[in-house]
């Protein structure tokens, strides 16, 4: 059985443990490495990337999942994805330098830019059809990439990447836990999760 | 989900310090904070000090969003939509209408519908709750009495508005109708909470928090976050209270961590007595 954790320290973490457990699957709370070590992928949520790193130093789990998130399947939302950024501006700060991709936090201004929009992304290798969904952008940061190697799977208006892969890792600038919809979710199961264990 | 709601539940299990310039801010940013809560006087010292408590100076609040990375908050007071409309234009992320400052209107709170930024009220209890969230309020918050470092009040909105809903729970039909003429909301949201047993948006608490244990404690009564105004700054300490408070509201439930990070930080502010406050100067009645 897959358990998938779901990072705890801060943030919007309890509605991704709605969404896995909705498609049958085991979510774990992690705030401490003993808790790591009982997962086979996880989600970074989205919250304040700054306040996690500090409460990773406190729970002594910072080099522990640095590990981790350079081999398992990991998923990071905003802040999430702040986190597994090569590099991080705008301030600078330290990171997992999981995804070659540099992190400018608050790239899109504060909360009065937030908005709503649809992402639509291709098909993937198990997932049969395009798919379609709606997304929350909050205080969003805007991914740049630092390697061809990066596989960019969606653009915002600009044209420029809010949703990428880097080899086990997929970040997304924007938001779909918020909602009802647990496409996403599935998305990262058979694309990331299933695709790694078989 | 509305996007006002969003951010409310980005901030869930973080710390929303109040500052009072720019070097607390930075103070508050570097020891963990999810937010900073932006004033000119701390409860405490609105307290002490007296006169009519207003919406901070807007340059000062602008000094502290070009200081810190996290998101920045402000007060207006109850009712004043015109204060709520300046701090709209800085492009302040989260407005709180909150009774710490001298209310502006006796008869109505903002209608928050109205604003692109997310408001934050305080309740004392459930139909304060409805009333603020019908109003468009993004977060709700205990009203625990601000400026005293004494957590019993907050304790005490925290519970009832656990038990309501709990009562509430087992409601249908002509029972939810009369709540809703008790609440003076709308039958439909008060049939959505009986329904999922908690309120649309995320609970904080607020008012009275001044030590690491506090805020495990208003964590295991079910606030998602904690908002701490004095209680950091009126410290002997304030950085290593800031981060120990920051610790304990992440691992709230882990004794043996809230041991670790309360060990040796120092005197605590002062605090009040409730009772040692004349009525008039209690902050929680404030609102409608």
């Amino acid at each position: 059985m897959t358990r998938i954790g779901v990072l705890s320290l801060q943030g919007c973490s309890g509605p991704h443990e709605k969404h896995l457990e909705k498609l049958g699957i085991d979510a774990l709370r992690v705030r401490f490495p003993s808790e790591l070590a009982e997962v086979d992928a996880i989600i970074l949520p989205g919250g304040e990337s700054s306040t996690m790193i500090k409460l990773l130093r406190i729970n002594g789990l910072f080099d522990e999942l640095a590990r981790f998130v350079r081999e398992r399947p990991t998923w990071g939302i905003c802040a999430g994805s702040i986190l597994l950024a090569q590099e991080v501006v705008n301030p600078t700060q330290p990171s997992f330098g999981a995804t070659r991709i540099r992190a400018v936090r608050n790239a899109y201004g504060s909360q009065l830019y937030s908005k709503k929009s649809t992402v639509s992304i291709p098909q993937g290798k198990k997932m049969s059809s395009p798919y379609s969904f709606e997304v929350d952008f909050i205080r969003a940061p805007r991914f740049e990439l630092l390697s061809d190697e990066v596989e960019v799977l969606a653009t915002g208006e600009e044209g420029e990447p809010i949703m990428v892969r880097d080899r086990n890792t997929l970040c997304t600038s924007f938001h779909t836990e918020l909602g009802e919809d647990s496409g996403l979710h599935e998305y990262f199961l058979r694309e990331f999760v299933e695709s790694v264990s078989s | 989900m509305d996007l006002r709601t969003g951010l409310a539940n980005m901030l869930c299990n973080g710390v929303i310090m109040d500052v009072a310039n720019v070097e607390q801010a930075e103070i508050a940013e570097e020891a963990g904070a999810v937010a900073v809560m932006a004033l000119e006087r701390v409860p405490a010292d609105i307290r002490k000090q007296g006169g009519v408590a207003r919406m901070s100076d807007p340059q000062m609040i602008e000094e502290i969003q070009r200081a810190v990375s996290i998101p920045v908050m402000a007060k207006v007071r109850i009712g004043h939509l015109a204060e709520a409309q300046i701090l709209e234009a800085i492009g302040i992320d989260f407005i709180d209408e909150s009774e710490v400052l001298t209310p502006a209107d006796p008869f109505r709170h903002v209608n928050k519908k109205n604003f692109k930024t997310p408001f934050v009220c305080g309740a004392c209890n459930l139909g304060e709750a409805m009333r603020r969230i019908n109003e468009g309020a993004a977060l709700i918050r205990t009203k625990g009495e601000a400026g005293t470092g004494n957590i019993i009040e907050a304790t005490r909105h925290m519970r009832i508005i656990t038990e309501e809903l709990q009562e509430l729970k087992g409601m249908t039909g002509a029972r939810l109708e009369d709540k809703a003429k008790e609440f003076r909301v709308p039958v439909e949201l008060v049939t959505l909470v009986a329904k999922e047993g908690k309120l649309p948006v995320p609970n904080f608490a607020a008012g009275g928090v001044a030590t690491p244990a506090d805020a495990a404690f208003v964590r295991q009564l079910g606030a998602e976050s904690v908002f701490v105004g004095s209680g950091i700054f009126k410290s002997e300490n304030p950085l290593p209270f800031a981060k120990a408070i920051v610790a304990a509201t992440a691992n709230f439930d882990q004794p043996e961590k809230l041991l670790e990070v309360s060990r040796g930080l120092g005197e605590a502010m002062r605090g009040l007595e409730i009772s040692e406050i004349p009525e008039h100067e209690q902050y929680a009645g404030r609102g409608y």
